[in-house]
């Protein structure tokens, strides 16, 4: 078994270092180019962040950052084609080029980083790992949950860091492992478990599910950090820089108050040079990232800032009504933070 | 002298007949059944109401968005505004009439073959089967002749699941069957050759060879190559069942009796000759019920292509369930999959039945 094992993993290994050999730097962004749109693997259906509306179109946060980077390099939001991955496919899918980029709510791990063949080129969303509780329960922290039955919607790391938390407070609990997170919020509702735990942008779509979402509230502590972001393959930086100030762009954005609504009136009457730098107003800065000078001002015009994004896909804008928290900006409380356009 | 005249008969005693006696004979014949009846109704009771309730008297029909429904009963409204979706998944509205004229144009072409009077009905047939594939592919595909291409990553919901299977049935089950008499053959090397296939891939289940299809072979294939996802699926699941319809149909071959071989050869008809016109119609028509089982099977097992992330009729309701406007439905959309597959499945296994009746020759005893 053990040498079955090693070989699978030396197989994976070869075919790893295989891929990201060929990867060369510009590679990417010629393909994209040549093709004329960018193809970028999402899930196959997570609120808020992708998941299809009536009308078949593609929507959340997610999927924003894909349009962000097509309007970053086309000028053209729409230039985007959609592969919904599973969770066991995306990295795959990513490695062998079927898919440009990865957008696809992965937390960002040193193992996936250095082992994986791929980079991450930031963090959209700081998720965490949290607990839906019964507000009948009483209950106002995890650490008052000892002896509690916990419905597990089973994930790659739900499970480790529950019982880590758990055994770090010496608390004792029963898990019931749960592959779906409609079987899981069921089991919360029908009383099998007290309390429900996942990733927290995820307790909050569970919420709705259920028949009174208001008898029920999320737990103020966090027991991991799941920063989500996109990421590319190894060994092509021009497209990972791309990616990378896709994101950065619409943080400064939102910090320097330039929304979608009022971002073309900026770039013309501006007098701060920090927004005319970013609206390429001022300097060569999209040159440097071999996008148009406009790249800035399609990204915010057609997709919008962060604060936008965030708001109309889970924030108070949408259904899910989740606070931005860890995703305010820095010099709001939050940690989301881009380095300056200059 | 008299003339005996018999009485007229009595009637049965009523007890014995109409509803009562039904009842006496099949419900309470004795206690033990009594006592059966008895909890049968009561669990009836327990469930049949509360479900009709959720389903009809309670539900709510019409509306538009979420919050027309009261979320007392189920919610039908979800199906009904996701309807397009679970039967073309993405497929451009403007152009789901080349389904529907694929649907048709799959029912009228095979309605000949189930008149009575129809002469050269396997010359047709065979047409049918060669011309229909390509037609469907233009329909559906387009791309050539003046149709737009719909690429395959916009196809879904039931309508994929219906191309997965019938592909699935009309790949397998020829090759199933060349399958079933090699290993049968006494020629060395064909009969090693199938062996090894048909216990490769009885031996994998369905899920890690999609599974793989998806996750390994893109890594193997040279840079550039991609093969579209539902090809490198449907090949999968034609490979795989074909598999499952070999050992069905070898064991209707076995259980041909050897007169009818010998008396094939005596009449100086070839391998090929005896197998086709004597062997092989007598030994598919034992196996119908067996072949159907593994349709049916089949076609159920389309919905695990969700683990390779395309969306078939089960896969796009739970996409439709992720959509924070309409969270909260799971359950509304797995009844209406639950009811759709069961239509097609009951389907299947009816005509089935009428096809056993149809070419019964008399060897039932």
């Amino acid at each position: 078994m053990i040498r079955v094992k090693s070989t699978l993993a030396a197989l994976g290994a070869a075919s790893l270092l295989g891929i990201s050999g060929l990867a060369q730097a510009g590679a990417t962004l010629d393909a994209v180019q040549k093709k004329g749109f960018v193809q970028c693997g999402i899930s196959d259906g997570l609120p808020g962040f992708s998941y299809a509306d009536a009308k078949g179109q593609y929507l959340g946060i997610d999927v924003d950052v894909c349009r962000a980077v097509a309007a970053a390099v086309f000028g053209d939001a729409s230039k985007v084609k959609y592969s919904p991955l599973t969770a066991k496919e995306r990295f795959t899918a990513l490695q062998s080029g079927e898919v440009d980029m990865l957008s696809r709510n992965t937390t960002w791990t040193s193992s996936r980083d250095a082992a994986m063949g791929l980079n991450f080129t930031g963090v959209t969303y700081y998720d965490g790992q949290g607990f839906l509780v019964n507000k009948e329960l009483g209950v106002k922290s995890a650490k008052e949950l000892d002896g509690a039955t916990v419905c597990i919607q089973a994930g790659t790391t739900t499970e480790l860091n529950l019982s880590d938390y758990f055994r770090a407070n010496n608390l004792k609990y029963t898990p019931i492992t749960y592959d779906t997170s409609d079987e899981s919020a069921k089991s919360l509702e029908s009383g099998r478990c007290d309390v429900l735990t996942s990733d927290q942008s995820q307790l909050y779509a569970q919420r709705i599910k259920l028949a009174k979402p208001d008898d029920y509230v999320v737990l103020p502590e966090v027991i991991s950090k799941e920063p989500l972001g996109p990421a590319v393959r190894q060994g092509d930086e021009e497209w990972f820089d791309i990616v990378r100030w896709t994101l950065f762009a619409m943080l400064n954005a939102e910090e320097l108050g330039i929304t979608s609504a009022n971002v073309e009136e900026k770039a013309k009457s501006t007098k701060n040079p920090d927004v005319a730098r970013l609206l390429g107003v001022e300097g060569e800065y999209g040159k440097d990232l071999k996008l148009p000078k406009d790249w800035a001002v399609q990204i915010v015009k057609q997709v919008g800032n962060y604060g936008e994004i965030f708001d109309r896909n889970v924030g108070a804008g949408s259904e899910l009504k989740i606070e931005r928290g860890l995703n305010a900006l820095w010099n709001n409380g939050g940690v989301q933070y881009a380095p300056p356009v200059r | 002298m008299t003339i005996h005249t018999f009485k007229p008969d009595l009637p049965p005693p009523t007890i014995s007949i109409g509803a009562l006696g039904w009842l006496r004979a099949n419900l309470f014949s004795s206690w033990i059944n009594t006592l059966l009846t008895l909890v049968g109704l009561y669990l009836l009771w327990l469930i049949v109401p509360p479900v009709l309730e959720w389903a009809i008297f309670k539900a709510d029909w019409t509306g538009e968005t979420r919050a027309d429904c009261s979320r007392e009963g189920a919610c039908w409204v979800f199906i009904q505004t996701r309807f397009g979706q679970f039967m073309y998944g993405f497929y451009p509205t403007e152009l789901r009439w080349r389904v529907d004229a694929a649907a048709w144009l799959a029912i009228i072409g095979a309605a000949p073959l189930f008149l009575r009077q129809m002469p050269h009905k396997l010359r047709y047939g065979l047409g049918y089967l060669l011309v229909y594939p390509l037609l469907a592919y233009w329909l559906l595909h387009g791309g050539f002749l003046g149709l737009q291409t719909v690429p395959t990553s916009q196809w879904g919901g039931l309508m994929l699941t219906v191309v997965i299977a019938a592909v699935g049935i009309a790949g397998a089950l020829p090759l199933g069957i060349l399958l079933a008499l090699g290993r049968r053959s006494d020629m060395p090397a064909i009969r090693v050759l199938c062996v090894t296939f048909i216990e490769f891939w009885r031996g994998v289940p369905l899920i890690t060879v999609l599974f793989m299809s998806s996750v390994m072979l893109p890594l193997f294939l040279p840079e550039g190559m991609s093969l579209d996802k539902l090809l490198r699926a449907m090949l999968m699941v034609v490979f795989f069942e074909a598999a499952y319809i070999a050992e069905v149909v070898r064991g209707g071959l076995q259980a041909i009796p050897k007169g009818q071989y010998e008396a094939a050869a005596a009449m100086g008809l070839g391998y090929w000759r005896s197998t086709l016109l004597v062997i092989l119609p007598q030994a598919l028509k034992l196996v119908i019920p067996g072949i159907v089982n593994t349709f049916i099977a089949l076609f159920k097992d389309t919905s695990l292509v969700i683990i390779i992330g395309l969306f078939d009729f089960l896969n796009s309701i739970k996409r439709a369930t992720a959509d924070p406007a309409w969270l909260g439905m799971s359950t509304e959309g797995y009844v209406f999959a639950a009811l759709v597959y069961w239509m097609f499945c009951f389907g299947m296994s009816r005509y089935s039945m009428r096809l056993e009746r149809k070419l019964d020759t008399g060897h039932k005893h």
